[in-house]
């Protein structure tokens, strides 16, 4: 039993990252003075095809420089709110501003063309009968020869590609592909730049390193950009502030340790990382009584004392401890290398997940000891009162 | 010792496969082998005489009548597709595959059908006269049988190739390329010129020389319009001058203008290899176009199916109708007879030959056997006035040497044992269409991943079985494909039938250029028309297959 005032550091103050002091959020009723100086300001914004809802009512703001993540899963909005922001889909209510400026909002639907939001596509969408060089300086019409070469050059530079203007799209790999797209969206110094599920045709181990090379990039240019994504290590690898949605509303808005350790819902619960609901009853603000005992976090549970709910249980919540006097048996496990996720089957039937150092090999069937060590006690009310 | 001898005989002696594709593929390409040969052999005065008095002509005509055609189905192919793939405006599921019928109409009989409507005496001029109370040489009418003319008869029919293939492009563009351009700041026209069009560009160009190849082949419209080109420079030099080496040599001369499209053409299709942009094919939100300019888009497609397809195929049933009584009697049932049992040998025999080739090369894919394949379906693009010619010479060679030898030995004329006969129209058939059976049954047997043969050899079936219980089911619809394409080919073939053709053997389509040089266009419609309502066929086809990749589109 630990008390509150102990909780370790990290835990009480989420990592603000490079972000401190942006302004990222969801579903604001009235948005704060920051708001006015954002880069994206999306208010009340909702889009639809053919009478069906795809996104309703969303609410978000960015400011300059940071870089911002959809994140759900498919068919929940995220890319149709993206392409909105783009002008490819026109909103049925709301406003965007973009930079200060109205680019959408009830009759009026400035074109994409107009709007200097650079777009980075899922298949890259480079033009195959151009060179990279000339894929690169697409976008830079209005700027003279000699200015679009250096602007080229830098931006190769940047990517690490200096040398490769020549070649055509086709002689490239996935990874150089991408970097090329990236670098084609943020050649005119786009006000934000969209990300569409970049990374989705990548093999998955390269996904979280091109996540934060590209990451980087961004933020050596300074650009601002918000990233739509499936993927929730991607996701934390990229964005400062990660929003997840689902049926085209935002659940919760926050930096990946928040949405782990603090989801606002069941659904972010569920969505984000690995866990159980455990059951239980709030014995007091802070403690919840289940059958792995009394469970205290760091923070109130927001149930009411004697109230019935559910508590989430993250693998890395449970330790396994051979002293321990509470038993647990293996009833499946999954070897990862440096870890086993054990599934445990409790007395009364109830399995919890476990991660262990993977040097502690345990056969199905086993019972081994483990103990409890939450830090942030999320607890939902009962979805059927009873 | 032994052994090695043995194993190093056997790598030297290729397969049974290599040996008879390779041998098929020499005997289709003898007809090309021998015209080319001709340029070998010196022609002397008759070919100075050309070169003199008509060549040029035949080289400019030809290539005004290529920029023409050019134009002519870049504008009607191109801009139609765009319409099609990318705006929404009203008849526009309606024309996706419409604008395909044209191609139901073979250029020469649009030709005679357009000079029967519009010449002196048809219904437009006698129209115009009645209303307007003009008499003879008192107005300017653009005359039909002309260069022009001829121009726009073989761009109302040749354009879909284009509309085909550059609407599959535009359609298998990514639209998320089309995305970039307007966040990079174009608007939709720019991007239309800067990033569609070019990247279309393989595609379409692969289309036009299609369009063009047909352009050289075509003997039926320029004959009858009077524009001499090496079509009818062939025919002129051999009926007329009687003088075999040149006309063969006008023939090589046309094939190396046709090298030139076909190596266009592979580059093109090579290039749009790279130029496929999308893995998989999003729902495509077309702009809407509203009020007038929904009301051009339809006019610009109405345009050439109107002139392609709705007034020469109404003209034909109304002669038809008019002559139906005196013309559809037993001679015209039994030229019926005639071209269907010839359309169906051919179709059947280029559907084996196609059959041995798909699976010889499936077998052994050595290099040898491709190359192999690949002669033997030039014949696509070779016209059918050099391949009668290339025909006719060996096969003459070699009966007259039968004669001959049997003659000396048993004092027994044999006469013309193949040129005079339908084996050697088949031949030439099969030379020029069996690239039509061939590419349906190679996609058709490409379709068939060799880990399918694996896994029902995995199950215990024999080859036999495979063959049976996986190909065949899977290649049915090729092979019906295969005979259906052929089959209408042949039907509509002029020039080879033509010179080819034994003595008194008439067809559909040799009657109607026979009536229309007679001037009694009316009489030749019904001929006309069962040609056209044949060549309806395989557009429906290509219809449905356009509607099944529409309904395959998540949408």
């Amino acid at each position: 039993m630990r008390d509150p005032a102990n909780c370790p550091e990290g835990a009480r103050l989420a990592p603000e990252n490079e972000s401190l002091g942006n302004d990222f959020h969801a579903n604001q009723p009235s948005p704060g003075p920051r708001v006015a100086s954002g880069q994206l300001v999306i208010s009340g914004v909702s889009v639809a095809y053919g009478g069906v809802p795809i996104v309703s009512g969303v609410d978000l703001s960015l400011v300059r420089g940071d870089i911002g993540c959809l994140l759900g899963p498919s068919g929940c909005g995220k890319t149709t709110l993206l392409r909105a922001v783009a002008g490819f889909e026109p909103v049925a209510s709301g406003e965007i501003h973009l930079h200060g400026r109205q680019v959408a909002g009830p009759g009026l639907n400035l074109p994409p063309e107009a709007r200097r939001a650079g777009m980075v596509f899922q298949d890259f969408a480079l033009f195959p009968h151009l060179t990279v060089a000339r894929n690169v300086s697409f976008g830079l019409r209005h700027l003279n020869r000699r200015e679009r070469q250096t602007r080229v050059a830098e931006l190769l530079e940047l990517i690490g590609m200096a040398g490769a203007g020549d070649k055509y799209p086709h002689q490239l790999s996935g990874g150089q592909q991408q970097r090329i797209a990236l670098a084609r969206a943020m050649a005119p110094r786009p006000d934000i730049l969209l990300l569409d599920e970049p990374f989705s045709s990548m093999d998955a181990e390269l996904r979280e390193q091109l996540a934060r090379e590209v990451r980087e990039v961004l933020k050596r240019e300074g650009s601002t950009a918000i990233l739509v994504t499936h993927d929730q290590h991607e996701a934390f690898a990229m964005a400062d502030r990660i929003a997840v949605m689902s049926g085209g509303r935002i659940h919760q808005v926050g930096s990946g340790f928040d949405l782990y350790h603090e989801p606002a819902d069941r659904f972010v619960a569920d969505f984000i990382g690995q866990g159980v609901m455990l059951p239980g009853r709030a014995v007091d603000e802070w403690r919840m009584d289940t059958e792995i005992g009394l469970l205290t976090g760091c923070r109130t549970h927001g149930l009411y004392p004697g109230a019935r709910g559910e508590i989430l249980l993250r693998p890395d919540d449970i330790l396994h401890d051979d002293a321990s006097p509470l038993q647990a048996e293996v009833v499946n496990r999954a070897f990862r290398g440096a870890e086993y996720l054990y599934s445990l089957r409790l007395a009364s039937g109830q399995v919890i997940l476990c991660l262990v150092q993977s040097h502690h090999n345990h056969a199905i069937g086993e019972r081994i000891g483990i103990r409890v060590a939450v830090d942030h006690l999320v607890a939902f009310a009962d979805q059927t009162p009873s | 010792m032994l052994t090695l001898a043995a194993t190093e005989t056997q790598r030297a002696r290729p397969g049974p496969w290599t040996l008879g594709v390779t041998a098929l593929a020499l005997v289709l390409a003898l007809p090309v082998l021998v015209v080319l040969g001709f340029l070998l052999v010196p022609a002397g005065e008759v070919w100075d005489h050309l070169a003199a008095t008509v060549l040029q002509d035949y080289v400019v005509n030809s290539l005004w009548l290529m920029l023409g055609v050019t134009v002519g189905t870049l504008i009607g192919g191109v801009g139609t597709a765009w319409l099609i793939s990318m705006c929404r405006f009203p008849g526009r599921g309606l024309f996706e595959w419409a604008l395909l019928l044209p191609m139901a109409m073979p250029a020469y009989i649009i030709a005679y059908t357009y000079t029967g409507l519009l010449d002196f005496a048809g219904p437009v001029q006698s129209a115009l006269r009645g209303w307007f109370g003009w008499g003879f040489g008192d107005y300017w009418f653009p005359e039909v049988r002309s260069l022009p003319g001829a121009v726009v008869m073989l761009s109302l029919v040749l354009y879909p190739y284009v509309y085909l293939l550059a609407r599959a492009a535009f359609l298998g563009q990514s639209l998320c390329v089309l995305d970039v351009s307007r966040t990079l700041g174009n608007g939709p026209w720019r991007t239309f010129f800067t990033v569609a069009l070019p990247l279309a560009r393989p595609a379409i160009v692969a289309g036009l020389s299609l369009a063009l190849m047909e352009t050289l082949a075509d003997y039926g419209t320029v004959q009858y319009f009077g524009v001499a080109t090496f079509t009818t420079g062939i025919f002129r030099t051999w009926y007329g001058l009687g003088n075999t080496a040149a006309a063969a040599q006008l023939a090589a001369l046309l094939l190396g203008f046709v090298f030139l499209l076909i190596l266009l053409e592979r580059l093109s299709r090579r290039q749009a290899r790279y130029h496929q942009t999308s893995q998989r094919h999003q729902a495509i939100r077309r702009h809407p176009l509203t009020g007038w300019r929904g009301l051009a888009a339809l006019g610009f497609c109405l345009l050439p199916l109107t002139f392609g397809f709705l007034v020469p195929a109404g003209q034909l049933a109304a002669w038809a109708l008019e002559v139906a009584g005196a013309t559809l009697d037993e001679a015209f049932w039994r030229l019926v007879g005639h071209s269907l049992g010839l359309a169906a040998t051919a179709a059947v025999l280029a559907l084996l030959l196609a059959l041995i080739l798909g699976y010889g090369q499936r077998l052994q894919p050595t290099r040898a056997v491709r190359t192999a394949v690949r002669v033997a379906g030039l014949g696509y693009a070779v016209p059918g006035t050099v391949i009668a010619v290339g025909v006719i010479i060996p096969f003459g060679w070699l009966d007259n040497r039968v004669d001959a030898w049997m003659r000396a030995t048993f004092d027994l004329s044999t006469g013309l044992l193949l040129s005079g006969t339908l084996a050697a129209l088949l031949f030439a058939y099969l030379v020029r269409f069996l690239a039509v059976a061939l590419q349906t049954v190679e996609s058709g047997l490409g379709k068939i991943r060799p880990a399918m043969d694996e896994s029902a050899r995995a199950l215990g079936l024999s080859p036999g079985a495979v063959l049976g219980r996986v190909h065949l089911p899977m290649l049915r619809g090729s092979l019906f494909t295969a005979l259906l394409l052929v089959f209408v080919d042949v039907l509509k073939e002029l020039p080879a039938t033509l010179i080819l053709r034994p003595f008194n053997f008439n067809t559909l389509a040799v009657r109607v250029y026979e009536l229309a040089a007679d001037e009694r266009l009316a009489d030749a419609a019904p001929a006309a028309l069962a040609i056209v309502l044949a060549g309806l066929a395989p557009v429906i086809l290509l219809s449905r297959s356009i509607t099944r990749s529409r309904h395959a589109q998540p949408n």
